[in-house]
């Protein structure tokens, strides 16, 4: 257990250094929230609510949705594509540690960086110029940070996967790229579900994307209450345990048929 | 011609490359077809519970943004510089450039060349002929040269912005993430410029003026005389920016001193 801490220890420190490059960071999340402010605002022009939220409460599920991502969004799939291309992944096989727990935790100490010293910055930042509304309960809080923790789980491990499968088609550049536009788009970070349409809702249903970004936005939105809290928390616990079998078996796939290439 | 021959070179040299890896050509194309749905998707379903956005319809703003990936996927196909400070100046690339015989911009242009992402370009034209039939729009003799014209503005706004960007690496070498921000607000121009506040309407116009890539120009094939001024400006304002980008380009080369030994 000390040496994955060790690693979110190291992986935060080495984020601390590059800090820089995360001011530059919650400017453009500000800019990206303040445009979907005026076309949300636009679109709401005369409504006071589309499905249930309101435009204020418009304006905190996209803010929201984006600082959540900054906590759960990494780049271990690439990492992993990368050492598996330059038959890094070898050397990592054989150390005294799980492959993928590691990068893991790797993901982990990004994140925590990155919800400590952007996220809540950049949330103030954004709350100053655009009208929020934040919840006084405890309890929606407490739910939000359990839920964003599943965010985190989800979307790693659909990384891990994409990640892993480079073992299986050697450049999967293409793949990430499109996984990234699939989740940004079914995870509900650019639109909640509930604006889709039913029949699109029901076959979302199926896929875990919303488990990503949709689930703790709507907590922390006040749209979600009551069961559906429950239900919504319950859907995320499951596809983390779902997603542990495809990861699983095409790891042991993958160990068999090991072909470095080059290094 | 000296310089057509040289792009007759690296292109065929491009395709060769290309071709030799097929599967990874056919991914590239699909996910780049998803990444340009998914701001299709989104204006779908946004007027799923909307009728009008500022006095825009869907099929206005979805032929807006069909223009929008004409001029943005000739600016993807030859600008590709967002890794030129890293590539080029922090790891020494420029010292081999400068040696030699074109000019050093076109240089790069030709060696970070993506010619897949021109396919784009047919996905914005099929956009736009979609929501064009659906408005009833008509075309004169004309509309096609000046939608050349505007296009060629719109890509040479952008590659201008990013151009500018690349330079300033000639004076610091720090790691910025400026880049992808820019990618952010080239977004903006895609809507109506009616929506935002006077200030991003300003920026968006004549510092950043991301607005002549899309909503500028639209607005004259669909018609919306009250904008005319600004859409026939589209080339010239392209023209200006891209001479200024080139000027500031060239001062910088002036100063560059090469990375370390």
């Amino acid at each position: 257990m000390g040496k994955y801490i060790e690693m979110i220890r190291i992986r935060f420190l080495m984020m601390l250094a590059y800090r820089t490059n995360y001011y530059t960071g919650i400017m453009i999340y500000t800019i990206n929230i303040s445009a979907y402010y005026f076309l949300w605002t636009a679109i709401y022009s005369g409504k006071s609510d589309i499905e249930g939220l309101s435009a204020t409460q418009m304006v905190t599920y996209v803010a929201v949705a984006w600082m959540a991502r900054a906590f759960y969004f990494n780049n271990i799939d690439r990492e992993i594509a990368r050492e598996i291309k330059e038959g890094k992944v070898a050397v990592e096989m054989i150390r005294p540690y799980s492959y993928l727990g590691m990068k893991t935790m790797q993901g982990l100490g990004e994140g925590i960086f990155r919800l400590f010293f952007f996220s809540v910055p950049g949330m103030f930042i954004v709350a100053l110029i655009f009208p929020m509304s934040f919840s006084t309960e405890v309890t929606t809080w407490l739910w939000f940070a359990l839920s964003i923790v599943f965010s985190f789980i989800v979307n790693t491990q659909i990384n891990l996967v994409t990640g892993v499968l480079t073992f299986f088609f050697f450049n999967n550049d293409g793949i990430i790229r499109a996984k990234r536009v699939i989740i940004d788009l079914f995870s509900g970070l650019l639109l909640p579900i509930s604006f889709y349409p039913l029949w699109a809702q029901d076959i979302m249903a199926f896929f875990p994307f919303q488990a990503i970004s949709y689930i703790p936005s709507m907590i922390f939105t006040g749209g979600f209450s009551g069961d559906a809290i429950y239900n919504a928390i319950l859907f995320q616990m499951m596809w983390s345990f779902i997603l542990l079998i495809p990861i699983m078996l095409l790891w042991q796939l993958a160990k068999k048929q090991l072909i470095v290439q080059g290094g | 011609m000296f310089y057509v021959q040289m792009f007759l070179q690296y292109f065929s040299q491009y395709m060769k490359t290309r071709l030799q890896y097929r599967t990874d050509l056919v991914v590239e194309f699909l996910s780049d077809l998803l990444f340009q749905a998914v701001n299709l998707v989104f204006i779908l379903v946004v007027f799923g519970h909307t009728q009008l956005l500022s006095g825009w319809n869907r099929e206005e703003i979805i032929f807006i943004y069909g223009f929008f990936l004409v001029p943005f996927a000739i600016f993807s196909a030859f600008f590709n510089i967002w890794d030129f400070n890293e590539r080029y100046i922090i790891q020494g690339e420029m010292d081999r450039i400068l040696t030699r015989p074109i000019h050093s911009l076109f240089q790069v242009i030709l060696e970070r060349m993506e010619l897949e992402s021109l396919f784009g370009m047919i996905t914005g034209i099929a956009v736009m002929i979609y929501a064009g039939s659906r408005l009833d729009l008509s075309l004169s003799w004309y509309d096609p040269i000046l939608f050349i014209l505007m296009v060629m503005g719109g890509a040479l706004v952008y590659g201008a912005i990013f151009i500018m960007l690349a330079s300033i690496g000639f004076w610091s070498d720090a790691k910025t993430a400026i880049m992808p921000m820019m990618y952010n607000i080239g977004n903006y121009g895609r809507y109506p410029v009616d929506i935002y506040n006077q200030v991003i309407r300003y920026v968006l116009t004549w510092i950043l003026p991301f607005a002549f890539v899309g909503v500028y120009p639209s607005a004259y094939f669909l018609g919306r005389e009250e904008w005319y001024g600004y859409a026939f400006a589209t080339p010239f304002i392209g023209l200006a920016f891209f001479t200024l980008a080139v000027i500031l380009w060239n001062l910088g080369v002036k100063r560059y001193r090469g990375a370390g030994n």
